[in-house]
């Protein structure tokens, strides 16, 4: 036990002095760094616009309100689709997911070159944002809800191939064993023994990352990929801003309704 | 008499066949996996759901299989067009906003992560009274709705071009999955130790320093490096509308066609990001 020898005898210390001196020696390094990051960045701003923000705000607070709620008629179908992206592109993100989740987990992967291919698509997949995805799919196959479908499922496949290698890795090797023992080929060990137990997780992960994708899918229109985004874009680049406080009302609603009945379903699943 | 009775109660191989043979001929021979909802309305219920949205949304999408079609071969010389990616002829701006997303992605971590540690206290249940605590809930869920890119424009539109909206836009970001993890963690700690820390007559922030913090601290860190992470996987995006970084590099690249630029950009990112990851890994392994 750290103690400090005094005088009137020995004092309780929370740490030696060498591990204290380590850790405000982190410190300083942790401070320089930041101070050093700020430093560089604040030279690349422009200070005047930053001091400016209390008035620019005021401003555009009062552009904003009251929201135009006749603009609503408009917004249905831009909200329909920012849905239709977001569950179309997890059930092409599952899809993809489901054999390379396979391909990547330890216990059934068929050797570990394919497993290192599974593993580099998941990283690159999952390390791309969805927005650059759609960037990219608006130039080769134009823009459009195709576009964000496609944008959406790939940037997923990561995601939900990840978490779903992670269960098939802890899964339980008795009950495959068992399915073995009864002179199962291979293909129906994996269907008998490997999914009915991955199956829950598998359900769980497909609405976790529904619930992210219509978030992520609010946006993909200020790229051109559909939904609600183009008409947030628009708002904007017109100026309009209490039709942007409405579309901002939308996405909110959206949001929460999504996230509540994802809690409900994955409450029901586990 | 001892020696017989055993075989009495045990029958022999030949009898126990003879005897499934004879008395349980009904037993069922074919099997089927019992299925995961085991309402069987439910089941189909959901199915048939499923086949009514997925043929209305399909209907709805209107998607120009002509356009897509025509769009292939086009794609195909896009495709080509990101091979082989070049890394030399913009290297200078490359690198610029790779730097520039690096500083943006570091302070915003660090702020966003000091100003969540009093927002997740508020956020805990166990901690805060009610008013503290709805207010910090509030805060956590308006962060964490809007995605960093709507920040991002609204950051630009109020402090100006720069990679000073990005970090701002990072920071709130950060402050809505910190603070909500911070909270969680704090509610489900043991509450045990806080009690014998508060017996001893310690204050409130002795309290917080010597009892909550150390339980709550290991996965404070590695969540911090997870944020880190995050945080410059989306300083590529928020360039897109002008928040600085490397998305606006990228954007560039984009715009004027010069997509082997756009894929060398792009390789550079998922290097750093996998870095980032093996690293964070380790460190979360090291730190608990």
């Amino acid at each position: 036990m750290p103690v400090l020898s005094a005088n009137q005898g020995q004092i309780w210390r929370r740490r030696t002095s060498r591990t204290q001196w380590a850790i405000w020696a982190s410190w300083l390094v942790g401070i320089a760094i930041v101070g050093y990051c700020w430093k560089l960045v604040s030279d690349r701003t422009v200070w005047f616009f930053v001091t400016d923000a209390g008035t620019q705000a005021a401003d555009l607070a009062s552009r904003m309100v009251p929201p135009k709620w006749s603009y609503m008629d408009v917004l249905w179908r831009p909200v329909w689709d920012t849905i239709n992206i977001a569950t179309l592109g997890t059930v092409l993100a599952l899809a993809m997911a489901f054999p390379i989740a396979f391909l990547a987990a330890r216990n059934t992967t068929p050797n570990s070159a394919v497993r290192a291919f599974a593993l580099f698509v998941i990283v690159s997949s999952r390390s791309i944002n969805s927005l650059i995805w759609a960037l990219m799919l608006v130039a080769i196959i134009g823009p459009g809800i195709f576009a964000g479908v496609l944008a959406i499922g790939l940037r997923s496949i990561g995601f939900c191939a990840k978490l779903l290698y992670e269960a098939i890795e802890e899964i339980d090797a008795k009950q495959v064993e068992a399915i073995e023992a009864t002179g199962a080929s291979g293909g129906q060990k994996l269907i008998f023994g490997v999914i009915p137990q991955i199956l829950p997780t598998f359900a769980g992960i497909s609405v976790f990352r529904w619930d992210i994708n219509i978030r992520e899918s609010t946006v993909l229109g200020l790229v051109g990929a559909g939904g609600i985004g183009i008409q947030l874009d628009a708002s904007i680049s017109t100026l309009a801003w209490t039709q942007v406080s409405l579309i901002l009302l939308v996405i909110l609603a959206t949001v929460v309704v999504s996230e509540w009945v994802s809690a409900k379903v994955r409450h029901a699943i586990i | 008499m001892l020696s017989r009775a055993p075989s009495l109660k045990r029958p022999g191989r030949r009898s126990l066949r003879t005897m499934s043979e004879t008395s349980v001929p009904s037993y069922p021979r074919s099997w089927k996996k019992p299925p995961l909802i085991a309402n069987r309305f439910l089941r189909w219920g959901l199915w048939f759901g499923a086949a009514i949205y997925l043929s209305l949304a399909l209907g709805t999408m209107e998607i120009n299989w002509g356009r897509v079609a025509e769009g292939l071969p086009r794609g195909q010389r896009f495709l080509s067009a990101f091979f082989p990616p070049d890394f030399v002829s913009r290297w200078d701006s490359i690198v610029d906003g790779i730097l520039e997303s690096i500083w943006m992605t570091v302070i915003a971590t660090v702020a966003g992560i000091a100003l969540s540690v009093p927002v997740g206290l508020g956020a805990a249940r166990n901690l805060a009274p009610t008013p503290v605590y709805l207010f910090c809930r509030a805060v956590i869920a308006i962060s964490r709705t809007f995605p960093e890119i709507i920040l991002a424009i609204f950051a630009v539109k109020l402090f100006g071009f720069g990679p000073f909206a990005g970090f701002l836009a990072l920071s709130i970001a950060t402050i809505g999955f910190y603070a909500k993890l911070l909270a969680e963690d704090i509610e489900d700690m043991d509450p045990g130790q806080a009690e014998a820390v508060k017996a001893t007559g310690a204050g409130w922030f002795q309290w917080i320093n010597y009892a909550v913090q150390p339980q709550v601290m290991p996965r404070m860190i590695g969540l911090s490096v997870y944020r880190l992470d995050i945080n410059f996987r989306e300083s590529a995006v928020v360039g897109i509308v002008g928040g600085g970084g490397i998305g606006a590099t990228l954007l560039t690249a984009f715009d004027r066609y010069e997509f082997d630029s756009a894929a060398a950009i792009l390789i550079i990112i998922i290097a750093i990001v996998m870095v980032l990851e093996y690293s964070s890994g380790y460190l979360r392994r090291w730190v608990q």
